[in-house]
């Protein structure tokens, strides 16, 4: 039982990264129907800067997230502006592929820069865990968990409760009329796969102090983000928090209880069966988003 | 496309080793480019002519490579409740049609899994399935020896009618079993595309109610090309594990099924010729690259490259070309490519 309390309180805790992931990707795919393979570089890069921040420039730790999530940001911004506006119209094979390519290039930049040696973000948090009944939990994974789900939160309210958010959810819907009642989707696109990117990066950066920091950290949560994105729905935003905190789970009690070798196969063998049991995904694909 | 283009391919291809003199470096590059491009004709089969993105094609190149290893080197593992599968080592071509059938029956089990919505689950299953074999290859390790790798693995022997048996152990024989079962797959793909079934695949690309309302059965059609295209990849596998005679789960690596769809694209989706091209182009860029830079810078510029083939030609090398010298010479050829269709 007590190890039964302790699995379900590491699934929360990396469900809400997770959650962060699936988020930014479904967003992208929903909006701008674009599969979106810098996603995983863009988590990399995102627990660099932070490794930067922290370890290069001494910076605190808490202020070094937000500039993590700042330089996911504007990255995303830059590859937007920079590889998918001049293929818009493209079908989505191009677009995919040239995401492919960048991703390439990203993961390359960052192992030709760090080199391919893990690198440990220190964080200010005390070793000691904090002891709940037969439950320990580490400060810096609640910590984790506490702003991962801020920032669920702040998409959430971005997406519901700003003009941008409305103007968004309008070029979900149908492009070509938000087009005509004003909206400049060109900008949308470029503020969604920003939103997307600095989400990724966010999750990078709150999971790269927990774990290690390495070039190929991207590739893993890449699809498992694509995964969670499946178990959602495609573009369903709910869905993909959801679908973050039942990977989670999946993987936690298949590495508890199954064997630790097959955790990261727990993911792939739940969206297998979602596709046998029920092939729309657990929440069907949104008619709108929020 | 010219009838002599393919042709022309193959005795340059034929003569190549020859033209280059002994070069083992040069040579493994085009042994282990053409593995990966006869793994791009398969993916094209699928890609090109369904319409439908295998994102874990690896996943059937590395069983081929697997199963082929294993029956020809033998194994003896414990499946449970005590029972216990001893088997002996068996030739390498046996173990090589093993690879193909054994390829192709997961390429059937995926077809009809996933096949049953379009759009991008296909794409999702096959990346979760190539990821749960890597991981299967990965922990089990009393069959695969896990990350230790399976260790001399036995180079293909071949009985030929007259001449004995011959063991392709150098650089030069596996160069020309690779570009013979590759002219063999392309042989197959050609025949398939011109055939009833191959315009059954387009037609389901093309417009997919369409295609079923004149009586195009969808699941069957697009899990055959799965099979065929899984099979194909599988084969390919084999012939990487008897060349490199060792194997570890690594072979299942997310980065090659990208290079196979890089190949397929940027050479040209949907041509019999477009992965060639592509995969003789992005195989020995890194070969090119090597004396000038660092391995992450040739990745780097291996990226910007695909770039602005796909900025410059968005469907690919081969149409281009066609496209650009077709302009020039023959402006009738869409006209003499609808005829065989108006005369049916």
């Amino acid at each position: 039982m007590d190890e039964l309390i302790q699995h379900l309180a590491n699934a929360l805790i990396l469900g809400g990264t997770y959650a962060l992931l699936g988020i930014g990707l479904t967003l992208i795919f929903g909006i701008m129907n674009v599969v979106n393979f810098t996603h995983g570089a863009l988590y990399t890069v995102g627990a660099y800067v932070m490794y930067l921040a922290v370890a290069g420039l001494g910076l605190n730790f808490f202020l070094a997230l937000p500039v993590a999530i700042l330089g996911g940001l504007l990255l995303g911004a830059a590859i937007e502006l920079l590889l998918l506006r001049p293929f818009r119209g493209s079908d989505i094979d191009t677009t995919m592929l040239v995401m492919i390519a960048a991703g390439i290039i990203l993961q390359s930049g960052t192992l030709w820069t760090f080199g391919g040696v893990a690198k440990a973000i220190p964080s200010p948090f005390p070793e000691a865990p904090l002891q709940i009944g037969p439950v320990s939990l580490s400060w810096l994974r609640l910590f984790v968990l506490g702003a991962a789900l801020a920032l669920i939160a702040l998409s959430y309210a971005l997406i519901n409760r700003t003009k941008l958010g409305l103007a968004m959810r309008a070029a979900f819907q149908d492009a070509d009329t938000a087009a005509l009642m004003g909206v400049d989707v060109r900008r949308i696109y470029t503020a969604t796969f920003a939103l997307g990117s600095s989400l990724a990066a966010a999750a990078g950066a709150l999971l790269g102090p927990v774990y290690v920091v390495f070039p190929q950290m991207g590739g893993l949560a890449e699809l498992k983000a694509f995964a969670i994105v499946i178990l959602g729905g495609l573009g369903n935003v709910t869905g993909a928090a959801i679908g973050g905190f039942i990977l989670a789970l999946a993987e936690e009690f298949g590495a508890g209880y199954v064997s630790s070798g097959y955790r990261d196969a727990m993911g792939f063998l739940i969206i297998i069966t979602v596709l046998l049991c029920k092939p729309t995904g657990l929440f069907a694909r949104a008619e709108r988003i929020g | 496309m010219s009838r002599f283009l393919p042709l022309a391919l193959l005795a340059g291809l034929v003569v190549l080793p020859l033209a280059l003199g002994p070069n083992p470096y040069l040579l493994n590059a085009l042994i282990v480019t053409g593995i990966l491009t006869i793994g791009a004709m398969s993916l094209n089969l699928l890609l090109g002519y369904t319409g439908q993105l295998s994102l874990g094609h690896i996943a059937f190149f590395g069983i081929g490579a697997y199963v082929s290893a294993l029956t020809s080197l033998g194994f003896d593992v414990e499946i449970g409740f005590g029972l216990r599968v001893v088997h002996a080592p068996w030739p390498a071509a046996v173990g090589f049609l093993l690879a193909t059938v054994a390829a192709g029956s997961c390429g059937y089990l995926i077809g009809r899994l996933s096949f049953r919505v379009r759009g991008a689950y296909f794409v999702i299953v096959t990346i979760s399935f190539a990821e749960v074999v890597r991981l299967v290859a990965l922990n089990w390790v009393e069959l695969t020896q896990g990350p230790l790798a399976l260790t001399n693995i036995p180079a293909i022997t071949l009985g030929l009618p007259g001449l004995g048996m011959w063991t392709l152990k150098t650089k030069l024989q596996n160069y020309y079993l690779v570009l013979a079962v590759g002219t063999l797959c392309y042989g197959v793909i050609a025949r398939l595309v011109g055939s009833q079934f191959g315009r059954a695949m387009r037609g389901l690309k093309e417009n997919e109610p369409l295609a079923l309302s004149v009586g195009i059965n969808a699941t069957r059609t697009l899990t055959v090309a799965a099979v065929i295209s899984a099979a194909m990849a599988g084969a390919a596998g084999s012939l990487y594990a008897h060349y490199l005679r060792i194997i570890d789960p690594d072979v299942f690596l997310f980065a090659t099924t990208v290079s196979m769809v890089i190949m397929v694209v940027a050479g040209g989706k949907g041509t019999l010729l477009g992965p060639i091209v592509g995969g003789l182009i992005f195989g020995l860029l890194p070969v090119a690259l090597r004396p000038v830079m660092a391995p992450e810078a040739q990745w780097i510029v291996y990226g910007l490259v695909l770039i602005v083939i796909l900025f410059v030609m968005p469907r690919g090398i081969v149409p281009g070309l066609s496209g650009l010298l077709g302009r020039r010479s023959a402006p009738t050829v869409p006209v003499l490519e609808a005829s065989p269709a108006v005369q049916r």
